[in-house]
């Protein structure tokens, strides 16, 4: 293959990574934004999504696209409930003291994945694309589920924004993370509310991994690198804004994977990694503006 | 310190640790004598990130990057140059205090979650270049310090560190040496900045004091001590791996403090040991220690923030240091 073509490859995977990080790190966002908290679990509601994604197309079996459109609507929602019940039981109990809640769910990373090694056990396991179709490109053949990918977290992140400016709950969130003494006061159930996010943020991270688990398989390990992506995306997007959030997923997305075709994936990651410090050491507010109140 | 000053007693408590860790030695089976040498060194890589997270209250979520400093500045220095064993010893740890220094050069630019999150990503650097330079590192393998690098020469008399007896004392004359290097910190005029700072930053710098650097002399310190743990263990376990330098080493050792008491100088030792006894104990039934150290730090967290030796100074011994 020639460099441009190669390019075109790598820019296309590139966009199937952003795709899915921009919402695994829209539901961080979330969680951070309104209830100024770190959910380090974050990659592990992820793999959770995956690993359930697995167990429901499994269980069902038939036609793999009926597993998948199943588990697209079941793994997220108990991976919500999971947060919720989280949410609840332990972090309102904290006060959401940012100290402890990263303790915290520091301690809820390993539990999580500790249930999905004993459950679920140690291998990697792949889910069936609900379709098989390749659309052959001049140069090389494309899957045109990686596609389907980007259309359906486009149409997700527009989904959440339309939730979030347009609609009651929306406006309610907004409230809650503008002053949550304020919103209280006036009569929003605040506790009820920062539930919500956090379960919202959960069943984002879920769905995203819904979505890749046909192209790279379940395994319990496989929150790791999402989180780190995911605080990556966020602080450069800077903390709470959607748009920043998106603009940053591909620009990390696109970067990483050419990054990625052209030199080692390690060196990749160490690079961005690196960037990314010393962004937040010297631009706190992020790349794109919007400062963390 | 806010049941008064006890000097004396302070003393003889910590002498008297010292004297049970030195019994032990004789009377302990093999198996526990050779865990106990390694809780003793991990307990200073605990009292290392103790200086940082209970006194000056700053949250490193990075700290393994410092022991594997220490680690991989002893261990590749053996391997590679042929030091000799305080050579290597003294060279990982000044690998450890400079990276240290200029971790916390960078890094306190930031305060709060940001600290935490910037620690954590130079860590996940490290671990990352020890994995990508495997041509020197022995990248996720790691390498094995091989038995004759590891006696120390001292004069006439040679001490195989290989030995479970010298080992053990080696561990134990490290881990007093760091119990009393805390101890004089924290009782020290820059200690109680420290706590001052923990407590509000904002007034201290009010009061006159050079609250940042205070705080990278707090990182320095910290990080060297996690070194030192981290050079002791490559010469006393004959190993250097990459494993060392990720997360998880990151977090164990704000566990040990989180369980055995922030803030208190015996603390992060007997955190170390619970949580070995505890993980030592459960692993004749079930294999998973990770769900054992997540429900522990929740517990933590939730109903003894203080821990052990914290939640005993709170209620009844408010001399302990």
């Amino acid at each position: 293959m020639a460099f441009g073509p190669h390019l075109l490859l790598a820019v296309l995977e590139g966009l199937v990574t952003a795709a899915v990080l921009s919402l695994t790190a829209l539901g961080l966002s979330l969680v951070f934004g309104v209830m100024r908290i770190v959910n380090v679990a974050h990659g592990e509601f992820f793999m959770l999504g995956a690993v359930l994604a697995w167990a429901v197309a499994n269980a069902l079996g038939g036609h793999p696209a009926l597993g998948f459109v199943a588990a697209l609507v079941i793994a997220p929602l108990i991976v919500g409930a999971v947060a919720w019940l989280a949410e609840r039981l332990v972090l309102s109990r904290l006060g959401y003291n940012p100290e402890s809640t990263i303790v915290a769910t520091i301690g809820l990373l390993y539990i999580i994945q500790q249930l999905a090694l004993t459950f679920y056990g140690p291998e990697a396991r792949p889910v069936a694309p609900p379709f098989n179709v390749r659309l052959s490109l001049p140069w090389f053949g494309y899957s045109a589920y990686k596609l389907s990918i980007i259309a359906t977290a486009a149409l997700l992140l527009i989904a959440t924004w339309l939730v979030l400016t347009r609609t009651k709950i929306g406006l309610t969130m907004r409230a809650t993370q503008y002053d949550s003494e304020t919103a209280q006061a006036f009569g929003i159930p605040v506790g009820r509310v920062y539930a919500g996010v956090f379960a919202l943020g959960a069943m984002l991270a879920a769905l995203a991994a819904v979505l890749i688990v046909p192209i790279s398989q379940a395994h319990y390990l496989m929150g790791q690198d999402p989180l780190l992506l995911s605080f990556i995306v966020v602080i450069i997007g800077g903390l709470g804004s959607l748009r920043g959030t998106v603009v940053a997923a591909v620009l990390i997305g696109v970067s990483d994977g050419v990054v990625s075709m052209f030199f080692s994936p390690t060196l990749a990651k160490m690079i961005a990694t690196l960037a990314v410090a010393l962004v937040l050491v010297f631009r706190p507010q992020g790349l794109f503006g919007t400062t963390a109140r | 310190m806010s049941g008064g000053d006890k000097p004396a007693k302070v003393y003889a408590l910590h002498l008297a640790v010292l004297a049970v860790l030195f019994t032990l030695n004789f009377v302990l089976p093999a198996y526990y004598h050779g865990l106990m040498a390694r809780i003793m060194v991990l307990a200073v890589f605990a009292m290392g990130y103790n200086v940082l997270f209970g006194y000056a209250g700053l949250l490193s979520l990075g700290h393994a990057m410092f022991f594997a400093a220490g680690m991989y500045g002893t261990g590749l220095t053996i391997v590679h140059f042929g030091f000799s064993v305080p050579l290597a010893f003294v060279g990982g740890i000044a690998c450890g205090a400079v990276l240290a220094f200029v971790i916390g050069l960078l890094a306190l630019r930031t305060s709060g979650v940001a600290f935490m999150i910037v620690t954590m990503m130079f860590a996940q650097v490290f671990a990352l270049s020890l994995i990508y330079f495997a041509g020197w590192t022995g990248g996720d393998q790691g390498l094995v310090i091989p038995q004759p690098a590891r006696i120390l020469n001292l004069g006439a008399a040679a001490f195989d560190l290989t030995d479970p007896t010298v080992r053990y004392m080696t561990a134990l004359a490290l881990f007093a040496a760091a119990l009393f290097a805390t101890l004089a910190l924290v009782r020290s005029r820059h200690g109680r900045v420290l706590v001052a700072i923990r407590e509000n930053e904002e007034r201290t710098k009010m009061l006159g004091y050079d609250t940042f650097a205070n705080k990278l002399a707090a990182v320095t310190v910290s990080g060297t001590i996690s070194a030192a743990a981290g050079a002791a263990f490559a010469l006393l376990f004959g190993y250097v791996g990459a494993n060392f330098a990720g997360v998880q080493y990151s977090i164990l050792p704000l566990l040990w403090v989180l369980l055995g008491g922030a803030a208190t100088t015996l603390g992060p030792l007997l955190g170390t040991l619970v949580m070995y006894v505890v993980t030592d104990t459960a692993s004749s039934f079930t294999s998973a220690w990770l769900l054992i150290v997540g429900v522990v730090l929740i517990l933590l967290v939730l109903f003894f923030p203080k821990g052990i030796l914290g939640t005993l100074r709170a209620r009844w011994l408010g001399w302990l240091p």
